[in-house]
């Protein structure tokens, strides 16, 4: 098992080490320099020259990569010409923001995902059962950005019960410490609700398969002739394998998860990675989306790890 | 025997013919989705509304809900004001209805939708031909070709499914120019990897099969037993999940477009108009909505003929059909 992990964690660093060469390849091939967007363009050609040589342009391509290379690796990303900030400071305080929302998010969306499937394997093909299959459904087919509005037009301006956008009120610096966590909490209700919207008819679509698929085994037929309850079969003999290979989808979904988010954070003007990168792209403000691409590759990545590492541990029959 | 026809792949391809009729019929029976009218009188109306459009012979055009003759002058309601202009001057008064409404340029909302889904349809379709010719070309040197190829060629798909695909699309089209060709590039990059399992599936299976080992057996060149014999048995499942990744390549352009790095305007994309009417939403409630339900439907339909084609595949199509 340690072999396998330790290659896929190989395997993990050759994926954020490709993400990273790509965009910065992609990006230097990209008409116009540092200079020429961080100077005004009146300023004396010397300066800029000076400018120039400050940020090593006038090196050559592979010396530039090796440079940032080795500096990403020891965390140091350079200096973001958006906020007038070093990199890892900005993304040091984006990155829990984002954690925050993507964990309470998924969380939620796994909650209510396992809640619908169980109670549509509890009856499956009955009419509340195809009720729910359709709603799962186009809950999968709704845009991010259309909920994200949809709830934000319906609960934030038409009923104000929650805030409309970002994650703490402007008097919250002076509120006692957990004022400012039911605050914050408060913020979090419409962007976390979004993810899990938008995630939770994946989650009900494969455990109502999965389940289906454990009820026909023997284990769980036995249980029943044994006289346990079809509720106690379903929660106690069928769920716990049933969740299993949820473990691999929901690592799989990671992608989507921080995809989603990105939306969501500029709709709900939410301060994360998401929120970030869109203003780092729409500034063109290179070292930081560059950055920002690394990082949230690596989290990707490493959230995979994780539920691979966790898949290990609940299988016994994987650990070889 | 071939299985009954699936519910579900009935619904998603009733819904996609719909669909589909509107988008090939609309161009004869709606109004150009680029004629932008007169702003004042024609913008932001309501669904099922009619304006009168007043041709000047000064080469404008005026747009009011209503018109009145009055000594010899033809007035026009145009927005919050009656305007007057000479009856000589006057070329032509048509009335146009608004189907679904109108846009902040006095667009017809329900052409501009239309042809956003011919570019949204025909987005997804190019990409998703990119991604299942490179995904199939792939799947096939995994599951045929020398291991160290197979791990290789694996280990490539594992990397580009960690990649969160709408942060590097963001990235690369802040850099290059967007353009519709740029899209649907971008996206094919990113979707090939299901396809390339699949088929490196479906032929390790068939490389013990009887028939494959015949056709090899017979002297058949590799390149003509993996496209002749083999590809005919991948198609089954491939549509199915061709079918999905449509719907998520809808979903991903809809999502670039919203945050303009997309299609680029005045070229209509359901993510783009969804994106300008969120901005007016307050004065006109179906500049969103009405993007958005459409590529709901879009991508429920291609969900459902998915569902379909696994249950029919499976065999399981439940109780009823």
């Amino acid at each position: 098992m340690k072999a396998h992990l330790f290659r896929r964690f190989l395997a993990s660093a050759l994926v954020i080490w490709l993400v990273a060469t790509a965009t910065f390849f992609l990006i230097s091939m990209a008409p116009g320099d540092l200079a020429s967007k961080l100077a005004d363009p009146r300023i004396a050609p010397s300066a800029r020259e000076r400018l120039r040589e400050q940020f090593g342009l006038q090196d050559p391509w592979w010396e530039r990569y090796l440079r940032w290379l080795s500096r990403a690796a020891t965390g140091d990303f350079g200096y973001s010409l958006l906020f007038r900030r070093p990199v890892g400071a900005v993304l040091g305080e984006a990155l829990p923001n984002t954690a925050l929302l993507a964990g309470v998010g998924l969380a939620l969306e796994l909650v209510m995902g396992l809640a619908i499937g169980l109670i549509q394997a509890y009856r499956p093909h009955s009419g509340f059962d195809r009720l729910l299959s359709a709603l799962t459904l186009t809950a999968y087919a709704l845009p991010t950005f259309a909920v994200a509005s949809g709830l934000l037009v319906l609960f934030a301006y038409t009923f104000p019960l929650f805030p409309p956008s970002h994650m703490a009120s402007p008097e919250a610096a002076h509120l006692p410490y957990w004022a400012r966590v039911g605050d914050t909490l408060r913020h979090l209700v419409l962007p976390a609700l979004t993810i899990a919207i938008t995630g939770c008819g994946a989650v009900a679509r494969y455990l109502r398969g999965s389940l289906l698929d454990e009820q026909r085994r023997g284990y769980v037929l036995f249980a029943l002739a044994r006289g346990c309850s079809t509720r106690r079969a379903l929660v106690v003999h069928a769920l716990p394998n049933a969740l299993l290979p949820l473990l691999t989808v929901i690592g799989l979904s990671l992608p989507f998860l921080v995809s989603g988010s990105l939306v969501i954070e500029v709709i709900f003007s939410w301060p994360g990675m998401g929120q970030v990168f869109y203003s780092a792209v729409t500034a063109r403000d290179v070292p930081l989306i560059q950055a920002c691409t690394v990082v949230i590759t690596a989290a990707v990545v490493a959230g995979n790890w994780l539920a691979d590492l966790a898949y290990n541990v609940a299988d016994p029959r994987v650990r070889v | 025997m071939t299985p009954p026809w699936s519910r579900r792949l009935q619904a998603g391809l009733t819904l996609l013919a719909c669909e589909v009729v509107a988008v090939v019929a609309a161009p004869f029976l709606l109004p150009d989705p680029n004629q932008i009218q007169d702003p004042r009188g024609a913008s932001l109306l309501p669904p099922l509304s009619r304006v009168w459009i007043v041709s000047l012979a000064d080469g404008t055009s005026w747009a009011g809900s209503e018109v009145r003759r009055q000594e010899g002058k033809l007035f026009v309601y145009r927005g919050r004001s009656w305007e007057g202009a000479e009856e000589t001057a006057v070329v032509s008064v048509q009335p146009q209805w608004y189907l679904l409404g109108s846009d902040t340029l006095g667009r017809d909302v329900a052409s501009r939708l239309v042809a956003a889904g011919r570019i949204s349809l025909a987005v997804g379709l190019l990409a998703l031909g990119l991604a299942v010719t490179w995904g199939t070309g792939v799947g096939l040197a995994a599951g045929l070709g020398p291991p160290w190829l197979d791990r290789l060629l694996m280990a490539l798909v594992d990397a580009a499914l960690a990649v969160p695909v709408l942060f590097v699309l963001l990235a690369a089209s802040a850099f290059l120019r967007p353009s519709l060709a740029t899209v649907v590039f971008m996206l094919a990059l990113f979707s090939w990897m299901g396809v390339a399992r699949l088929v490196r599936g479906q032929a390790l299976v068939a490389r013990e099969q009887p028939w494959f080992l015949a056709a090899r057996g017979l002297g058949l060149p590799p390149l003509t037993v993996a496209t002749v014999h083999l590809l005919p048995h991948t198609l089954t499942p491939l549509t199915a999940d061709a079918a999905l990744r449509l719907a998520d390549l809808i979903l991903l352009e809809a999502a670039l477009s919203f945050l303009g790095f997309g299609v680029p305007p005045p070229v209509p994309s359901w993510g783009n108009m969804a994106a300008e009417g969120f901005e007016v939403w307050r004065l006109a409630w179906w500049l969103p909505l009405l993007p958005g339900l459409a590529i709901t439907v879009t991508v429920l339909a291609f969900a459902l003929i998915a569902d379909g084609l696994g249950e029919m595949a499976r065999g399981d199509a439940g109780p009823r059909g």
